[in-house]
């Protein structure tokens, strides 16, 4: 089948709307018009793909990718999964990028108001290209959950950000990785956004003790489902516009 | 019941949160060494063909301050109108021009800015002639999904109001919200492109 067609439509009640004033910020920076709907043209149907020539050897690992005396401290997890398109079909090539705070919750930033401190071995960025699959891993250290100025008391759970580019500029996704078992994740106003928990639920990654590493690494699987397209038996248009 | 559709769910976005030059421009933040360059920094490469500009702009809130933890991509046609991407099924785009830009607003003023080439005209889907333009998609804290948006070109006034794209806006008065304003300084030519999020004057986004 040829990836030829157009997108599927994104469903906008599925992501959390522009506006969820729970998250203080969202309320002077969401849209207030309409977006104007428009069928997939050439210019969304197309997007940047990035070739394994870009990353180097060690950008899938944050334990080491920033190490300057040893390396990074905290519990030591791999992150695997597969990236897919609603139809259930690999995205092969598909460039993941991620960052996170450290193990104590801090990230590295000048912003950064939190007192926990930075780790001289942790940058806190990566980024890895799926295969020819879809599958793709990373190995970091579980950040930390942190204080955040929102409303008093405000604290993220442990998460990871992911920025995904698949085939199409019309597939391009950014999200956050959160972990299985913890209870912060359901008193997050961010997450909370979201409207239902069904959705919620594909943000939390599984703890997998089959797929740990003897006496070094946990490991969480997290799949990442992108926008998918239509067949072109179904397609009512000219190839190619 | 009824048979089910065996679709996937969409993974649900959320924010890119007040770090993401962190991940999205470590270089820019101050992480170096971790890549040797930040991805999209550089789009045109020697011997590029068409005519060279400079975007400029900031992104501003609904109080008129400027955004200066967001990230701003683009992508565009080269100047012949085809992309560089295995999706360009019409031709070979140009393979000195990248087509994706990637740049952080600066951190004091806000402004971001993209050294590119015009991109030529492409067709919309019954194969009229979209007017040239450039696809940005911005995130950033309080953005939970990533706003889509165009840029289209001052000096292209004749193909803007033949574009089957922003005929279809039913406030004509809003097409201006994309349209960058060309000047020259010193042999260079900038557009400058204001992305507002809220307010009268608020930029155009799309659902595509």
């Amino acid at each position: 089948m040829q990836e030829t067609g157009s997108f599927y439509r994104r469903d906008r009640g599925w992501h959390p709307p522009p506006l969820t004033p729970q998250y203080k910020t969202s309320i002077l920076r969401s849209p207030r018009f309409a977006y104007l709907s428009l069928e997939n043209t050439i210019s969304e149907m197309t997007g940047p793909v990035f070739g394994h020539n870009l990353i180097g050897e060690l950008d899938n690992d944050l334990i080491q990718n920033y190490a300057k005396s040893g390396e990074a401290i905290g519990p030591r997890i791999n992150v695997y999964g597969r990236v897919l398109d609603e139809n259930g079909r690999p995205v092969p090539g598909a460039l993941m990028e991620i960052w996170q705070a450290n193990a104590g919750g801090r990230y590295r930033h000048a912003n950064e108001g939190y007192k926990a401190p930075l780790d001289p071995n942790f940058g806190g960025c990566g980024r890895t290209i799926a295969d020819g699959e879809g599958r793709y891993w990373f190995r970091t250290i579980k950040p930390g959950p942190y204080p955040w100025p929102n409303r008093v008391n405000d604290w993220r759970p442990a998460h990871i950000h992911f920025s995904i580019f698949g085939h199409a500029f019309a597939q391009r996704l950014v999200t956050q990785m959160y972990f299985e078992g913890d209870p912060m994740i359901w008193q997050c106003p961010i997450v909370m956004g979201i409207p239902d928990r069904a959705a919620v639920e594909l943000l939390v990654a599984a703890l997998d003790r089959d797929s740990a590493t003897h006496m070094d690494s946990l490991a969480y699987k997290f799949d990442i489902v992108l926008r998918g397209r239509r067949s072109t038996p179904f397609e009512n248009r000219k190839e190619g516009n | 019941m009824v048979q089910r559709l065996d679709h996937l769910k969409e993974t649900p976005s959320q924010t890119a949160g007040p770090y993401i030059h962190i991940g999205a421009t470590p270089n820019h933040s101050g992480i170096a060494g971790v890549y040797s360059n930040d991805l999209g920094k550089a789009m045109v490469g020697r011997g590029a063909k068409g005519e060279r500009i400079t975007i400029v702009g900031r992104v501003f809130d609904g109080a008129g301050e400027p955004l200066k933890d967001a990230l701003v991509e683009i992508w565009q046609a080269d100047a012949a109108g085809l992309h560089n991407s295995p999706q360009e099924k019409r031709g070979k785009a140009d393979p000195n021009f990248t087509g994706f830009g990637r740049q952080a607003t600066d951190g004091k003023t806000g402004e971001f800015r993209f050294e590119t080439i015009k991109p030529g005209a492409v067709p919309f889907v019954d194969g009229r002639l979209m007017a040239p333009h450039i696809t940005a998609w911005i995130i950033a804290r309080g953005i939970n999904v990533g706003l889509h948006t165009r840029m289209y070109f001052s000096d292209e006034a004749a193909a803007n109001a033949k574009c089957p794209v922003l005929a279809r806006l039913e406030h004509q008065g809003r097409v201006k919200s994309l349209i960058a304003e060309r000047s020259e300084k010193g042999g260079k030519v900038v557009y400058r492109f204001d992305i507002r999020l809220q307010g009268e004057d608020q930029t155009v986004f799309f659902d595509i």
